[in-house]
């Protein structure tokens, strides 16, 4: 049985990541799996509906699931189960449950699009600030999700604030740094609420009885419109209802065309390739030149038949649609969406992050019974993990065309990467279960960061046009993070030393050396990689506008971790520091890689000052101030060491090297 | 007492103290930059010897912290000194002296460039023809005789001096120059606008538009505006009050007054503003410095266009056309963001737009005889790190291979860890 955990464990989630290949199962006769996989321009690059609501929903909620409170019958077993164990709340009636559903972004994007008064009830805002959540008139301190339902009767409030709010920051470049926490609440609500606004009227004007009859009503329009309208030009005579009928058409789609969200529209045959328009513009072209889009016709007729609750209508509607994309060689974009939305469904680095975690407390639980089998069941979870890691990292390259770190959230994709890599080889040359845990829990925690990056909007935006040059981005940045991701390395497993030194009696000498050397061999790893990828950046600043070296902050930060691994290497060759020493100063190192990954960024100024992030300030804090912990603990004397103090008596290495000598 | 000066400028200690300072000294140089600007926070700590502490308005202040040239340098020797003493040429050393060579290649380097490099731009519109850049970040004053046909007599004095105050007299200047006010930054404040202590002046545009001062700017695409009101003086005998400033010569398209004050004020801001002396005529302007150039460039087309649908640049590029008589060349060159034109020992980058007026081009003009320096020091360094780190590599190997038995490998972990040498020696360096 032993001898089959690996496999059977690696088995199990290999099922589990294979499962999402194949595309969800609808509940009902609605394909809304290939509407999601349509393609629009929005950013400035070809996604698929799937991709606009998933990261729509991400910047909203948080979240890019909508849970859905539904009473619901429970029949058979799962009455008898919600009965017995009581885990759903009981409906007024006393008859039904009320469980929770869930709405795929797709499916949230559709009804948002097409059935506003669904889409109101949908619990998607977000308010955290307990003034925030005071001014909604909700309970204080209780997390709330609102729907907009829920907040029309603040509406008036929120967009007052918000107003009052960027009135007073005008003319303020800085202005949006120097907000309070209430006021960064309240304008991220305002945001969403305005982007949800949007996206209610991006696929037809928001509750438009019948989207496809309103566009034939209005072809028919156009042409007696524009007669009556060069008339009365003219000054001659002209039909007063032709005039008026055109004129409040023009009203609702001038309106149409500032607020629709993607570009949905795609270019006809002999337009430019990027020239994809949103509905609203395409119709007051239409108005002009008097002929309505085919693929708005498409459209319009998938956004009827949803509205209208009809499955089949819907469905072929889609197949028009795709059909017209294709025959008006649109197949590269209709591809490139494919693609993203299969990347979208299988969900690679939260795939990863779970496989992770199970590593990581197999890993844990190798270190209490030491049972060899347990650690080759975590090393081959790790494997399964790494896998669809480094799928999910060369699928997103091969979708933006561009080597694997181009924002932060990539960057922290790929420290986590190459960290389990780093975390592999050393277990295969230690054992032990330290490069083991070290790896599966910086696959884990990078891959929470890249998470919480990923709030902030689309992870495959476009690069701006001083970073577009993928020789540089090859090669700098992959080489600098990779020196980070061998920092943090390094750092783990100074803290692994000082933990299981300090707390427990299991740090064997042997263990001691052994991390001593694996942390060594990752400084000297971590040295070469840093300094060439920042000595590369010199370059390609150089290269770029002429300055090898501008101080900019995140050189300097690049610089510091440069500066402290030589010092941690000299100080160890001139035996300045032993064991402890050398383990506190690679904690250290923790600190100077995060203050470089990310404290810089949040300074909010030179070149590299994107994605200012405050909201991740305070956890950068709270990792620096345990990092300091930790440096404290290693360079407490030996004597209050669990595992050193009957050091000299135990074990005989200790006779010709002393473990407590100087740090 | 010589032998203990050696070696304390050739030990190890002394690198590793030295190198603590300079982690310190690039940790608070970056954080100060947040609230002295970059350009600011590089000269008072990475470009000086030492960083002062001034109480708020004392005349005095003392060093607190070495600054970057001073912790550079000291590094430097410790280097050159420590290698001198111990250099033996043998295979185990060459990765090691490879690294430290092109390190010292790399802070020579850096030295020359700090002292050698002058950085400028050309901001032009299409059509418009340069030949010569302008310092980004000094200005001048320059009083021009225009009254020769063939060629024009410029005097210009520096922006320190105007800082100053004062007179100012010029052995080519049949007047004097009197400071009669001087704002490091300043902004436009229109003629509706009054406050005490702006400056008007008497004569020229000053008359019809005022200023008044602004705090000064820090962050790294923002300038101060300087804007000084000057008196002429003859024997005594005041000529007139003119208004220089840098708004008018380097941004005299961007004017927040509104369209009125645009027609109203026309032309006349970026007409030169002159008067007559002793039968010379003469025009005053505050400007960037300039360096003047045996050629010229005319630009052709700027383009800078944005990804669809949204307000990110895509690129940036600048057709210019090159003519250089003395040389023979006349040719066209498309400059591009990561692709710039490298003529007569200059490098023309595309750096962007004016901020205030997207159709005008920034190039950024470098001259810096030491550019070539960094790459012969990466070169150096990242052999020898590869050659330390491959040795390194290959003998743990090997160490590896011969103490981990196929047994050891099956056995309970507690113990089972080899115990290995440690990988690397103590090296005397």
């Amino acid at each position: 049985m032993k001898k089959w955990l690996p496999g059977i464990l690696a088995a199990i989630f290999l099922a589990w990541i294979l499962s999402a290949v194949r595309a969800p199962k609808s509940k009902d006769t609605f394909d809304r799996a290939e509407f999601g996989r349509l393609p629009v321009l929005l950013g400035g690059r070809i996604q698929p509906f799937d991709s606009v609501a998933r990261n729509a929903l991400l910047s909203m909620s948080g979240k890019s699931i909508v849970r859905v409170k539904e009473p619901q019958k429970l029949s058979g077993a799962k009455g008898v189960f919600a009965s017995l164990t009581g885990i759903y709340d009981k409906a007024p009636d006393d008859k039904w449950w009320v469980t929770t559903n869930k709405l795929s972004p797709t499916e949230w994007l559709l009804e948002a699009m097409t059935r506003p008064d669904d889409a109101d009830t949908r619990k998607i805002f977000r308010a955290q600030h307990p003034d925030l959540e005071n001014l909604l008139g909700a309970e204080k301190g209780k997390l709330e999700y609102y729907s907009f339902n829920d907040l029309t009767n603040h509406l008036e409030e929120v967009e007052q604030q918000a107003r009052r709010l960027a009135e007073s920051e005008k003319g303020r470049e800085d202005g949006a740094k120097t907000r309070t926490p209430f006021q960064k609440d309240l304008m991220h609500l305002y945001d969403s609420m305005i982007l949800y606004h949007r996206i209610k009227n991006s696929l037809e004007p928001e509750g438009s009885p019948d989207f496809a009859r309103e566009l034939g009503v209005f072809q028919e329009r156009i042409a007696p419109g524009l007669v009556a309208l060069q008339a009365s030009e003219a000054g001659e005579k002209f039909d007063e209802t032709d005039l008026q009928m055109m004129a409040s058409f023009f009203k609702r789609y001038q309106k149409l065309a500032s607020y629709a969200y993607p570009l949905a529209v795609p270019p006809l045959s002999g337009e430019r390739r990027d020239g994809w328009k949103n509905i609203g513009t395409v119709l007051m072209e239409s108005m002009r030149a008097n002929e309505i889009h085919p693929a708005l016709k498409s459209l319009a007729r998938v956004a009827t038949a949803y509205a209208k609750n009809d499955a089949a209508e819907f469905n072929r509607g889609v197949a028009e649609y795709r059909g017209w994309l294709q025959s008006n060689t649109l197949s590269r974009e209709l591809k490139k969406a494919r693609q993203e939305f299969f990347f979208n469904q299988i969900e690679p680095f939260y795939k990863a992050m779970v496989i992770y975690v199970a590593a990581l407390l197999l890993g844990c639980l190798y270190w209490i019974n030491l049972n060899e089998w347990i650690r080759r069941s975590a090393f081959a979870l790790i494997l399964v993990a790494f896998s669809i890691h480094t799928i999910g990292l060369v699928f997103r390259m091969y979708l933006e065309g561009r080597p694997p770190v181009t924002n932060l959230y990539s960057s922290a994709i790929f420290i986590g990467w190459g960290a389990v890599i780093l975390g592999m080889i050393l277990e295969r040359i230690f054992k032990g279960g330290i490069g083991l845990v070290a790896a599966a829990f910086i696959g884990f925690v990078t891959q929470i960061i890249a998470h919480h990056l990923s709030l902030s909007g689309d992870t495959m935006e476009m690069l701006q046009a001083v970073l577009d040059t993928n020789i540089w981005l090859a090669t700098h940045v992959v080489v600098i993070t990779t020196g980070y991701a061998s920092m943090f390395i390094a750092g783990l497993l100074a803290i692994i030393y000082i933990l299981r030194g300090f707390l427990t009696r299991t740090l064997s000498p042997e263990t001691a050396k052994a991390l001593t050397r694996m942390v060594y061999g990752i400084i000297c790893f971590a040295t070469l990689f840093s300094f060439v990828g920042t000595i590369l950046g010199g370059i390609w600043a150089d290269q770029s506008w002429g300055r090898f070296w501008g101080w900019d902050p995140k050189e300097n930060g690049a610089l510091l971790i440069v500066i402290w691994c030589a010092i941690t290497l000299h100080a160890r060759w001139g035996g300045l520091v032993k064991e402890r020493g050398l383990m506190a100063m690679a904690v250290v190192g923790n600190v100077i890689t995060s203050f470089s990954w990310f404290g810089v960024n949040m300074l909010g100024i030179g070149l590299h000052s994107y994605g200012f992030m405050d909201k991740a300030f305070p956890w950068l804090m709270a990792f620096i101030a345990s990092q300091l912990i930790l440096i404290l603990l290693a360079i407490t004397p030996a004597r209050f060491w669990a595992s050193f103090k009957n050091e000299r008596v135990s074990s005989p290495l200790s006779k010709t090297k002393p473990l407590e000598a100087g740090v | 007492m010589i032998n203990r000066v050696i070696s304390f400028f050739c030990s190890l200690r002394l690198t590793v103290a030295l190198l603590s300072l300079a982690l310190l000294l690039v940790f608070i140089g970056t954080l100060a930059q947040v609230k002295l600007g970059l350009y600011t926070a590089q000269s008072e700590y990475f470009r000086s010897l030492f960083i002062f502490w001034q109480p708020k308005g004392a005349s005095w202040k003392i060093p607190v912290f070495p600054g970057g040239w001073l912790l550079g340098g000291l590094l430097l020797i410790n280097l050159i000194a420590a290698h001198a003493k111990r250099f033996q040429l043998t295979k185990k050393k060459a990765g090691i002296f490879l690294i430290h060579g092109g390190l010292i290649l790399l802070l020579l380097g850096q030295f020359l460039t700090e002292l050698f490099q002058v950085e400028s731009n050309i901001r032009f519109a299409e059509g418009e023809t340069r030949n010569y850049s302008e310092d980004s970040r000094h200005n001048e004053l320059a009083v021009i005789d225009v009254s020769s046909p063939d060629h024009d007599e410029v005097v210009s004095i520096p922006e320190t001096l105007l800082a100053k105050g004062g007179e100012i007299h010029h052995p080519k200047l049949p007047f004097a120059i009197r400071v009669k006010n001087f704002f490091q930054n300043s902004e436009p404040a229109g003629p509706m606008i009054f406050a005490a202590n702006n400056i008007k002046a008497t004569e020229g545009i000053g008359k019809r538009l005022q200023f008044s001062p602004a705090p000064l700017v820090a962050t790294m695409d923002d300038e101060n505006k300087p804007t000084a009101l000057l008196e002429i003086v003859s024997d005594k005998r005041p000529i007139g009050d003119w208004t220089v400033s840098l708004w008018l010569t380097k941004f005299p398209w961007n004017f927040s007054l509104g369209r009125k004050m645009g027609t109203l004020l026309g032309s006349a801001l970026t007409e030169p503003q002159s008067f007559e002396f002793n039968g010379h005529t003469y025009q005053i302007a505050l400007r960037p410095i300039r360096y003047y150039k045996p050629y010229q460039v005319t630009l052709l087309e700027f383009r800078h266009d944005l990804y669809a649908g949204t307000l990110t640049p895509k690129n940036f590029s600048s057709k210019i056309h090159l003519s250089d008589r003395a040389h023979g060349e006349e040719r066209d060159v498309l400059i591009k963001m990561n692709d710039p034109l490298r003529y007569a020992g200059e490098t023309f980058f595309q750096a962007g737009f004016d901020k205030f007026n997207d159709k005008i081009t920034v190039l950024q003009v470098v001259k810096n005889p030491a550019a070539i320096t960094p790459y012969l020091a990466c070169t150096l360094v990242g052999a020898g790190l590869l050659t330390q780190f491959l040795m390194h590599l290959v003998s743990f190997g090997k160490k590896q291979k011969s103490k981990v038995s196929p047994a050891a490998k099956r056995s309970s972990p507690g113990k089972k860890i080899p115990v290995a040498a440690v990988a690397h020696e103590r090296r005397s360096l």
